[in-house]
């Protein structure tokens, strides 16, 4: 910290309000107040609690106070823009706070999808000084008619949590933005705030508009983080997700400590553990639950019960991981893997917002190859290593929606915006071909076959200038913004009205299609902490019913949604061949590695194991290449395939982010592995999978929606995901087959290939395997099979199993009409 | 139903007799009654990709030529001597005006060789505009009625389209969707034929009260047509098609009866 003659670069209100409360604003702080005044785009690196976000705004409160506020510029001065809706608002009140006391006179307002009606009507009329928002909202800007005059006092754009942000499509998206914002206002500032990242040139290099120098900015590191994993006394489990066992030990940590936060993967884990810790709750400690699906309102009252220090414990998804304190956490609970490092130290760094004193961290692992993954985790955060990003190319279907967004804004020249797209780093090296391309994707779809150029979505002008065709064509653009394609998502309603006359009442939150569609009428289960009994869907409602003294049917959990990072996988594969590293696990996970030496194998580091056992009346192919989740499942696809070809005769497949299981009709003990586990099957037969696969079809409605070429909502109702995958579905396989060069046809393969195959992974892997694969021919299923074999699969097998299905079932009317 | 009426067709469709009369199920989504060299289709949905575009959603535009590819795969197989469109050909009344001239050349090359029957459905009310063969409301085929809109109640002989019939199957904790033919022997709903056509569900209320005996699906599989039972079809959740289908219904009961030749 500095002392208070260093403090001579802050004009009075902010000196004095340092002051008064005994504080001193940080090295860093000041940089970026330098950095400010010398108009430098700057990137701040500092670890959670050092005051990174005052650091970004400080030069904006500055600049703005320097002006009274009726002789300002009318408009946005500073943007900010953050991964969360809830980070937004949560900025936004600890930024009024301090303006407050320092008798600032700027009007800080928060806009996101939550916000009203009448609010968004009024800031289009009178934009606050200072805006905070998402990307999502800032692509919607730039279809704004008039996007460029409402900017026309812009300063300074804030990117909050940027290492979070500029990867993937999203970050694509914001790129596009802020290099429109960029033409905006040339001299517009930008400024990144990042978490420690193992690589900050990188994103330092995404910030930059068109290669311009960025200061960078590094904040001081923080006290090193106390991490512990539970041990459970001997009863980790052998399987499962939800770490059910260790209940009982959450709750006595949460009762020792002031709060905690308790992380988990997925919400209906979240769901699951907040269940659990009530049941246990025999002191009425006030745990809440805090996780996406929930309505808004409900998260709201969770964060503002936080602040107010009127909560012990909150259970959540990732919708916590990112931002500045919502209370006095002094725990960090991370129930199951945490899958990778990075994730880690910034679930950790949640805990105590102070550099001083160190984050104190659980790590509770659900099973014995957590206990594993843990471990790893552990020492990865501690050795302060994290997982890296690679640099990417900018998306194309995202590009077509920001095109077709720039055509809704104001009329545009293509070379023009050519360039300003290539000073997008992502789109650095777009050539201009390409650039019209995807122009043309916009306008007619893209199609060899020129017949829709009459209907064309945007058309060139007089001026030779490209415009959005109609109001009708930019006002459907404008209700389809964003990159995030989720799973489709249904609203949860109280239901009003009794059974045939259903009407929707209170919305309680809202969750994936596919949830839903295994439950039938009357089961129960479990939302937002209550039991409710589901009756019914129409259209994208839900309705259900309190059920508050049913035991729930507990839905079946899709694990992590996080595939295992490569360098936590590397660090597991290493722990399990090092017997010495054994040591510091706990004695029933040592034994069952041990159980595992005995009746199979352990594999070294560079090996990979596979076990074939019959058991009932299918054979076993077991293959542990601990790899992630996404590789397995490619390669289990392929596996698959082959197997078929092979007459195997293969059934289904499991993955998890250890191995897969592979079963099947026919013996499997006596094939050729090296064979089977050829390299050669990421040519023809990955290109010919991926065709037909149903990865490739989701990869493809994603590409089609963020496009645009589809658009999930129309004026008059929106289309639930599966009724949006059966139509693009359809499209794709006419597609595929009249023009299979079509440039979403790339874009999905490329998408499926990186994002959701992992093939480059899956290639590394298979050549580092290569005639090293140690098959073990078993009786029954060894110590590592078993978490696989009780879990259960969704992914579904392709080929001939479709119609196995069908087969089985085709139970032959004739017999039981013969019969009759 | 007797047992040793439903059988495995060679090109793997499902034979069988419909009210008394052989007809083959096809895996294409056609109806086939090789005695009669009738080969019907429903449902073809053409130019939808177009009627999309029209309102800026630029659909692929080969969804017509995707149908044609397929129908005429199977006259080339089967050498029928009627062709019977049932309804729904196009998706809109200007379906016919927007045919690429390459596919209107296909539908004119096919009428050289086959009798090209219409019959208007609810999307195409006026029937196939300036392309050859007639339009009917219905016509007969033997011992069946091919229709477009199945009648309300028992209609036995009447072979229909118009509810795009799918039906959904599980096994192992999967599911499979898939387009079906429902008949109990006596009558018969056919699946769409149309490359961008949606499904409705079999265990819908909108298939109620047709059957005089329950009814089985001849679900289509890759290479062959699956025979399932009533009680392993499963329902569906959320299905915005069934509300589509009831509003566009009645209407369309009443242009029919009115357009029926005495």
């Amino acid at each position: 910290m500095l002392r208070g003659d260093e403090m001579s670069g802050l004009p009075p209100p902010f000196s004095d309000w340092f002051a008064a409360r005994g504080w001193a604003p940080r090295r860093h702080q000041l940089e970026m107040i330098a950095a400010a005044q010398g108009g430098e785009h700057a990137l701040l690196i500092a670890p959670t609690g050092g005051g990174k976000t005052l650091a970004g705004f400080l030069p904006s409160l500055i600049g703005l106070s320097r002006t009274p506020a009726d002789q300002r510029p009318q408009g946005v001065h500073t943007l900010y823009l953050s991964p969360l809706k809830a980070l937004s608002v949560d900025v936004a009140r600890n930024l009024t706070t301090p303006a407050f006391e320092m008798g600032l006179d700027v009007r800080i307002e928060t806009r996101t999808g939550d916000t009203g009606q009448a609010k968004r009507q009024r800031q289009k009329v009178l934009p606050p000084e200072i805006l905070l928002t998402t990307p999502e909202q800032l692509a919607l800007f730039c279809a704004w008619e008039g996007a460029r005059a409402w900017f026309q006092a812009l300063d300074t754009v804030v990117i909050d949590e940027v290492h979070a942000l500029w990867h993937g499509k999203r970050g694509d998206l914001l790129a596009l933005g802020l290099a429109r914002l960029q033409a905006f206002r040339p001299n517009l500032r930008r400024v990144g705030l990042s978490a420690t990242v193992d690589d900050p040139g990188k994103i330092a290099a995404w910030l930059s508009p068109g290669g311009a120098p960025v200061r960078r900015i590094q904040g001081d590191p923080g006290t090193p983080a106390q991490i512990d994993i539970l041990m459970s006394g001997g009863r980790v489990p052998w399987a499962g997700h939800t770490a059910e066992h260790a209940m009982e030990e959450v709750y006595e940590a949460i009762r020792r400590s002031r709060l905690t936060l308790v992380f988990v993967n997925t919400r209906w884990q979240a769901e699951f553990a907040f269940q659990r810790l009530w049941a246990l709750n025999e002191d009425d400690l006030p745990i809440a639950l805090h996780h996406g699906s929930l309505a808004a309102e409900q998260r709201r009252k969770v964060e503002a019960a936080m602040a107010r220090g009127a909560l012990r414990a909150v259970v959540c998804t990732s919708t916590l991981d990112l931002g500045i304190d919502w209370g006095d956490v002094d725990l960090v609970i991370q129930l199951a893997a945490p899958k990778g490092a990075s994730r880690l130290t910034q679930r950790i760094g949640r805990a105590n917002h102070r550099l001083d004193e160190p984050s104190r961290a659980l790590l509770v692992p659900a099973n014995r190859f957590e206990m594993l993954e843990c471990q790893a985790a552990r020492e990865a955060a501690l050795e302060g290593s994290y997982d890296q990003e690679p640099m990417r190319t900018g998306t194309l279907d995202t590009l077509a929606q920001h095109i077709m967004g720039v055509a809704c804004g104001e009329p545009f020249e293509m070379e023009a915006l050519h360039r300003e797209v290539t000073s997008a780093e992502p789109y650095r090296d777009l050539s201009y071909e390409q650039f019209e391309e995807v122009a043309d994707l916009v306008a007619t779809g893209g199609y060899a076959l020129r017949t829709y150029d009459r209907f064309a979505r945007i058309v060139k002008g007089r001026d030779g200038r490209w415009k959005a065709r109609n109001a009708m064509i930019a006002q459907r653009h404008r209700m389809n913004v964003g990159a995030i394609v989720g799973a489709g998502t249904l609203n949860i309603r109280q239901a009003i009205g009794r059974k045939g006359r259903l009407s929707g009442g209170r919305k309680v939150g809202e969750a994936e299609e596919w949830y839903f569609e295994q439950l039938s009428e009357g089961d129960t289960f479990i939302f937002a902490g209550q039991v409710w009994r589901f009756l019914g869907i129409s259209g994208t409602d839900v309705f259900v019913t309190p059920a508050p003294h049913s035991e729930p049917k507990i839905p079946s959990w899709g694990g992590s949604k996080f595939p295992l990072a490569t360098s936590l996988a590397e660090r597991v594969r290493g722990m399990i061949q090092d017997r010495e590293h054994w040591a510091v696990l706990p004695e029933d996970v040592r034994e069952w590695l041990e159980l595992q030496e005995r009746k199979s194998h352990i594999p070294d580091a560079e090996e990979m194991l596979v076990e074939t056992f019959p058991r009932g009346s299918r054979w076993f192919l077991m293959a542990y290449p601990f790899e992630g989740r996404l590789a397995h499942t490619t390669l289990a696809m392929l596996l698959t395939r082959r197997l078929d070809r092979m007459g195997v005769g293969p059934l289904g497949f499991v993955v998890s982010d250890y191995g897969l299981s592979i079963w099947t009709v026919e013996p499997t003990d006596s094939l050729d592995l090296d064979e089977l586990f050829d390299q050669d099957m990421l040519g023809d037969d990955l290109d010919a999978w991926m065709d037909e696969s149903f990865l490739m079809k989701r990869a493809f409605r994603n590409c089609a929606l963020v496009s645009g070429l589809i658009e999930r909502r129309v004026p008059g109702g929106e289309k639930t995901g599966r009724q949006v995958t059966f139509s693009t579905d359809l499209i794709y396989d006419v597609l595929r087959r009249h023009q299979p060069d079509h440039l979403l046809l790339r874009c999905a393969r490329a998408d499926a290939a990186g994002g959701m195959l992992d093939v480059g992974r899956l290639s590394d892997m298979l050549a580092r395997i290569r005639g090293r694969i140690a098959h073990t021919r078993l009786e029954r299923p060894s110590a590592f099979s078993v978490p696989l074999l009780t879990q259960i699969g969704r992914e579904r097998v392709g080929g001939s199993a479709q119609d196995l299905i069908l087969e089985r079932q085709a139970e032959a009317i004739l017999i039981a009409e013969a019969e009759a | 139903m007797n047992a040793q009426l439903v059988r495995r067709s060679p090109c793997q469709g499902l034979a069988m007799r419909l009210m008394g009369e052989a007809a083959v199920l096809r895996c294409s989504g056609a109806l086939w009654l090789p005695e009669l060299g009738v080969l019907a289709v429903a449902d073809l949905h053409l130019e939808k990709g177009s009627a999309f575009a029209v309102r800026g959603q630029m659909l692929p535009p080969y969804d017509t030529r995707a149908t044609l590819a397929r129908l005429e795969a199977e006259v080339a197989d089967l050498t029928p001597r009627q062709v019977v469109f049932m309804g729904d050909t196009f998706h809109d009344g200007d379906g016919a005006g927007r045919l690429a001239g390459d596919d209107r050349a296909r539908l004119e090359t096919m009428a050289g060789r086959v009798d090209l029957v219409w019959i208007a459905g609810n999307h195409d009310r006026e029937g196939a505009q300036g392309l050859p063969g007639r339009t009917v409301a219905e016509i007969g085929a033997g011992a069946i009625t091919l229709v477009h809109e199945p009648t309300l109640g028992e209609a036995p002989g009447q072979a229909a389209g118009h509810l795009h019939p799918c039906a959904r199957v599980a096994a192992h904790g999967r599911s499979v969707r898939a387009r079906c033919f429902l008949t109990d022997g006596e009558r018969l709903i056919l699946p769409a034929f149309g490359a961008y056509t949606g499904g409705l569900n079999v265990r819908d209320e909108a298939y109620a009260g047709l059957f005089r005996q329950t009814p089985w699906a001849g679900m289509i599989g890759r290479d062959r047509v699956h025979a399932v039972a009533w009680g392993k079809l499963l329902p569906e959740g959320a299905d915005q098609f069934r509300r589509k289908k009831r509003e566009a219904s009645k209407p369309v009961s009443m242009a029919m009866r009115t357009a029926r030749t005495p």
